[in-house]
């Protein structure tokens, strides 16, 4: 076998033992419970045959291995339990399965990480690789100093600061960003825009600086010297000898902040009370509804570690030293 | 000598470099004229500028630096008024440079073929199917094994020496009237060096290329230049041609940068074995890395353990010290057999056998200052402490002739010498029998050397010290040497006393190494008929 | 030339040694260097110690005392006004500076000593124990850190030590891989070899040969680390989760009067209040990264070229 397939599927396999692990940790958070949540979730008026029956429903009479393959495979199939609010002492149950919950929340959250990522990506590589070249100047210490800045503050700063200007001082954009599934999409982009611009901002000076130090460290190899000594164009030096081993420290740039992208989120989801995973996640972790919080947990861990996943193989099979072994 | 037989001509050169918050001059005013297909031999040791010196030739100086006073006279033109873009219209075309690591200066990401044309194909010097056959000859030219095909493959499939001459073949593409060599065999092991000067050499002359070579190791230069120029802090010291510079040096400061091979040893007597390594094999892991190796260290004399990078010389050190237990053999010790693992030793086995290493640098805590380096062991192994321990920290201070005013610096405010010197008080503060010194001169200047040299040998007769002296080069081995072990692929080829080792009949191996040691001869290299190893 | 005289003598090598300087000599020259950016950072840390030390003193009212009037509006009785129970807002925010600094420095200190620790004992163990904690804390960084301090917060509640032992154990992760992969580069350092033979033990060589060395990316880091936490905590305590009332938060507060935001346009004063316990937060972490960046930048020998 070419060693870049084999050393891709060993990348593959230790994620998926990453993921089973993480699994395991979320799947005993109900483990870890005090011994009496079921009279807290019920309220104070249960009796005890419904709370008996209650973990009864959970399962808590069976082993924790058998509850464990039941939950995962319940997961596989897109079953993430049943929520622990709307249940009542008297017995009556009006909870609701997790993925009902979370399912049209995650397609607003993913449109929201998506917009973002679009306008973030782009520019942070823009300005990160031109700051790199022009290293020293005006231009590079400027945009130094203010990235410094931006990474220092709490995403509710910026998010508030933009809310004063743009939708108190000078109303252009909604502050509350209101959207449902049948919101025609320019409209949708228009209610995201504040959220979008807010995590934009704190995503591209993270980006940035990264890409900045990627780059001069790169521009700093000797090949990149001996490139210029035998004449070659700044132009086919970053093109031809820079790039070719670019793209796993881009790549990882990338990952790295796009899964940042996914806790920053949750706050940012918060302030404008944009209706997606985060703020669900938040509410649950309020009214300590465990199932939501494991189903919000699995998904957020889920795409962090796949992101990760994939800036690692793009590492692999672009390194010139695995594609042509000795 | 008409005015167009001059290809450079470099006058009154100042150059600057900023460290430290400030601009320091590297280049103090130097003037270089060299002739169509001259070689020059730019020679100097660290800190002289010489490397800056032959950048600068080509109109370029590292980011850091900058061009203060003078001009770079190239062909009729001063490069130093030219724009960068200008520059490049030179650079790979009609100057090209050849860098020390030729492992870091090839783009892991291209074939070395195309790395090699890019410039000739780029300059429109020819079309890139008649470059890459000339490269593929200019690789045979260069002795490179599969000619034909080796430049298909990418930098990290070729060996260290193999891609030192692709490099050579790359700088000869566009067929420039000058190249600069940048101490292009500096990190190669001796029988590799000599393979690589053998065919840099021999492609030289046969286009006529003008060529700067610099290197520190004035042997080297003394094969490949027709003129040499002594570099030393920024400024010229001396410039002559080959044979008069080798046959008399008017510089005092010339002489000495070869004065490790003016060394020599008076005999020492004979005196029982403190330390015998028996019929040794060791491994790291799996991978094994001495074979049935038996070496003896007669008291009061220096026993050399000489090889090449991979032969093994270092790991018996690792054995000795117990650092790497043995699989079979034992180490004997003064007549008894030393416990194998470190942990097993006795605080007198570790006082008794000490270690100097190679990088000063990483051997000394670079946070302690020289009280607690040298004061440790007095405490440690001795129980010295307070004043008597400060009154003997001084006294070893004036032993390796260094004075009170050292006492409270740290590593970073000694130079190179003096840093290996505080290392040298450091083993003798524990007063062992057995020091082991591991490549301790290699990474010094050629007088500093002789200088650490001749202090281990006065120590050894003062102090009745042994050394097991772990190197690679030959000279030193010479000058210091009782006993000579010569080490290769983890196995001792040949062992006994100096005149007996350095005399024929030798062992092919022995034969190879000694005769691929440049000598201060030009004609050396033409003469050189090396031996066959099968 | 002078400095080389002819014969050659090893006291005389050039050095890079000026001056016998005391260290105090050093640091005094060191800070006489430093940009306006880390003096700034360095005057403002200095300000926020001083606000959290001598809270009672300076802070004209109680933590938690009550007035009558909720929202009122900026005057000379309640300069930054009341919030939304009528609690003095300047007051909540000087006590802030004790709680929400205190908190996450106290967070960052057990970070350290956890991840530290076992990042010194794995860097010079290197065998089962090293491989053990670093497959674990791979396996905790797969988790981003809020979204593992929401689950942990969810099952043990909210309580200020919970809060504190959920992220300093989660924070004990990078501090544990940075630990770990610098003194591993000094483990491997001669004078560690040379110690070991000579017999030093265990201790001796954690303490004195490796630690020194390892101090300066670990204080840098020790700042890095403590922006993080406390961004993460004013984070959490925004959503809700954090540091409970009544304690004054500086987190909690932007979200308790965040609604005043809209009141922008007819009382800007009115519409800046929940950005002035953002604004504290900010301040400091941008304070702090100041002086990191100048610290890094100085031990690290990185010296740009002016242009």
């Amino acid at each position: 076998m070419h060693p870049i397939v084999k050393t891709v599927f060993q990348r593959l396999g230790l994620g998926v033992v990453t993921l089973f692990i993480v699994s395991l940790i979320i799947f005993a958070a109900i483990e870890l419970l005090p011994g009496d949540f079921g009279q807290a979730v019920l309220g104070q008026a249960a009796t005890e045959e419904t709370v008996a029956a209650f973990r009864r429903e959970l399962g808590l009479d069976q082993p924790a291995v058998w509850r464990y393959v039941d939950w995962i495979a319940g997961v596989a199939q897109g079953d993430l339990g049943t929520s622990f609010s709307g249940r009542a002492s008297s017995g009556v149950d009006r909870s609701r399965p997790v993925i009902d919950l979370i399912a049209p929340r995650l397609e607003n959250t993913l449109f929201l990480a998506g917009l973002t990522a679009v306008v973030a990506v782009p520019l942070a590589l823009f300005l990160g690789i031109s700051a790199a070249l022009y290293r020293n100047s005006i231009y590079d210490r400027t945009v130094n100093a203010l990235t410094l800045t931006t990474i220092s503050f709490p995403e509710f700063f910026v998010a508030y600061v933009l809310i004063l200007c743009l939708t108190s001082l000078w109303p252009i954009f909604p502050s509350l960003s209101n959207i449902s599934a049948d919101t025609e999409f320019a409209e949708r982009v228009y209610r995201s825009a504040m959220p979008a611009l807010t995590l934009t901002l704190v995503i591209v000076a993270h980006m940035m600086r990264m890409t900045r130090a990627a780059i001069i460290n790169l521009l700093a190899s000797p090949y990149i010297q001996m490139a210029r000594l035998t004449g070659a164009s700044q132009r086919e030096v970053i093109l031809k000898h820079a790039l070719p081993n670019a793209w796993a420290p881009i790549a990882t740039v990338i990952a790295f902040n796009l899964a940042y992208l996914v806790v920053g989120v949750v706050v940012v989801e918060v302030v404008f009370v944009y209706p997606g995973v985060g703020q669900l996640m938040v509410d649950a972790v309020s009214s300590r509804d465990i199932p939501v919080v494991q189903g919000c947990a699995l998904i957020f861990a889920a795409t962090y570690i796949v992101l990760n996943l994939v800036a690692d193989i793009v590492g692999i099979v672009t390194n010139p030293k695995l594609l042509h072994p000795k | 000598m008409t005015k167009s037989d001059i290809l450079l001509d470099i006058k009154g050169l100042k150059i600057e470099g900023w460290s430290d918050e400030k601009w320091h001059p590297i280049i103090k005013g130097v003037d270089l004229t060299l002739r169509r297909g001259e070689v020059m031999g730019l020679i100097g040791e660290s800190g002289a500028g010489k490397s800056t010196l032959g950048l600068a030739a080509m109109g370029f100086t590292q980011p850091g630096c900058r061009i203060t006073g003078g001009q770079i006279v190239f062909d009729g033109v001063d490069m130093t008024t030219l724009s960068d873009a200008q520059k490049r219209r030179y650079w790979g075309n009609r100057m090209t440079y050849v860098a020390q690591s030729a492992a870091a200066s090839f783009n892991p990401a291209h074939r070395l073929i195309d790395q090699t044309v890019a410039s000739t194909v780029r300059f429109g010097i020819s079309n890139e199917a008649t470059a890459k056959s000339d490269a593929r000859t200019l690789y045979s030219a260069l002795n490179l094994p599969h000619a034909d095909t080796i430049g298909d493959r990418y930098p990290h499939q070729v060996s260290g020496g193999q891609l030192q001459r692709v490099m050579t073949a790359m700088a000869m593409s566009p067929r420039p009237d000058l190249i600069i060599f940048d101490e292009p065999t500096t990190a190669l092991d001796v029988t590799t060096q000599v393979e690589v000067l053998r065919a840099m050499r021999k492609i030289v002359e046969e286009f006529n290329t003008a060529a700067i070579y610099i290197t520190h190791d004035l042997a080297v230069v003394a094969q490949m230049a027709d003129v040499i120029k002594v570099l030393r802090f920024g400024h010229e010291v001396e410039e002559a041609d080959t044979r008069t510079m080798l046959a008399a040096p008017k510089e005092d400061y010339t002489k000495s940068l070869w004065s490790v091979r003016a060394l020599t040893k008076p005999e020492r007597p004979v005196q029982e074995n403190i330390l015998s390594v028996r019929n040794v094999s060791a491994s790291y892991g799996k991978v094994p890395v001495l074979h049935n190796v038996s070496i003896d260290v007669p008291r009061g004399s220096t026993v050399s353990v000489v090889g090449e990078s991979g032969s093994g010389k270092s790991t018996v050190a690792r054995v000795i010290t117990g650092l790497l237990p043995p699989q079979n053999g034992q180490v004997m010790f003064d007549g008894d057999p030393l416990p194998q693992a470190l942990k097993d030793r006795t605080k007198d086995h570790k006082k008794r056998v000490q270690m100097i290493y190679q990088m000063a640098d990483t051997a000394m805590n670079p946070r302690q200052t020289v009280r607690e380096i040298i004061g440790r062991p007095l405490e440690f192994y001795l129980g010295l402490t307070g004043r008597a321990k400060d009154d003997r920290v001084r006294e070893l201070l004036s032993l390796i002739e260094l004075d009170d005013r050292f006492i409270d610096r740290l590593p970073s405010e000694l130079s190179g010498g003096q840093k290996q010197r505080i290392c040298i008080a450091r083993a003798l503060a524990a007063e062992p029998e057995l020091i082991i010194c591991d490549e301790v001169t290699s990474a010094l200047d050629q007088i500093v050397q002789e200088g650490i040299l001749k202090l281990l040998m006065r120590l050894q007769s003062e102090l009745n010290l042994s050394y097991l002296f772990i190197t690679h080069d030959i000279s030193t081995v010479r000058a210091i040497s009782d006993h000579v072990v010569v080490m290769q692929l983890g196995r001792v080829v040949e062992q006994g006393t100096k005149d007996s080792v350095f005399q024929p009949p030798h062992d092919p191996y022995t034969d190879l190494l000694l005769s691929s040691v440049p000598e201060m001869d030009p004609d050396w290299l033409s003469n050189l008929k090396l031996p066959e190893l099968t | 030339m002078t400095q080389t005289p002819d014969t050659y003598s090893a006291a005389n090598e050039k050095t890079a040694f000026a001056a016998e300087r005391t260290r105090w000599d050093k640091a005094k020259i060191v800070l006489r260097k430093s940009p306006w950016s880390a003096r700034f950072g360095m005057v403002v840390i200095l300000a926020y110690m001083i606000v959290g030390l001598f809270a009672p003193i300076i802070a004209p009212y109680g933590e938690a005392e009550v007035f009558p009037v909720p929202f009122a509006p900026w005057d000379a009785t309640h300069i930054f006004g009341t919030d939304q129970i009528g609690r003095d807002i300047l007051s909540r925010l000087i006590y802030g500076a004790r709680n929400t600094v205190g908190i996450a420095l106290v967070t960052t200190f057990l970070s350290f000593l956890i991840g530290g620790g076992l990042g010194l004992v794995a860097a010079i163990n290197r065998s089962w124990i090293d491989q053990v904690l670093s497959r674990g804390v791979d396996v905790l960084m797969a988790i981003p850190s809020l979204i593992f301090a929401l689950v942990l917060l969810s099952i043990f509640g909210s309580s200020a030590v919970n809060l504190i032992m959920i992220i300093a154990v989660l924070d004990a992760t990078r501090v544990f891989r940075l630990t770990r992969s610098v003194a591993v580069n000094v483990v491997v350092m001669e004078y560690v070899e040379a110690a070991r033979l000579r017999g030093e033990g265990l201790g001796w060589i954690m303490r004195r040969e490796i630690l020194p060395n390892i101090m300066p990316p670990l204080v840098a880091e020790f700042g890095l680390r403590f922006c993080f936490v406390f961004l993460t905590i004013a984070a959490l305590s925004f959503l809700g989760v954090g540091i409970q009332p009544p304690t004054a938060d500086w987190g909690s507060m932007v979200r308790e009067n965040a609604s005043l935001i809209q009141f922008a346009q007819y009382d800007l004063k009115a519409g800046l209040t929940p950005l002035l316990p953002a604004s504290a937060i900010a301040l400091l972490t941008v304070a702090v990264n100041f002086v990191v960046d100048w610290f890094l930048h100085h031990t690290s020998g990185l010296k740009d070229t002016p242009k």
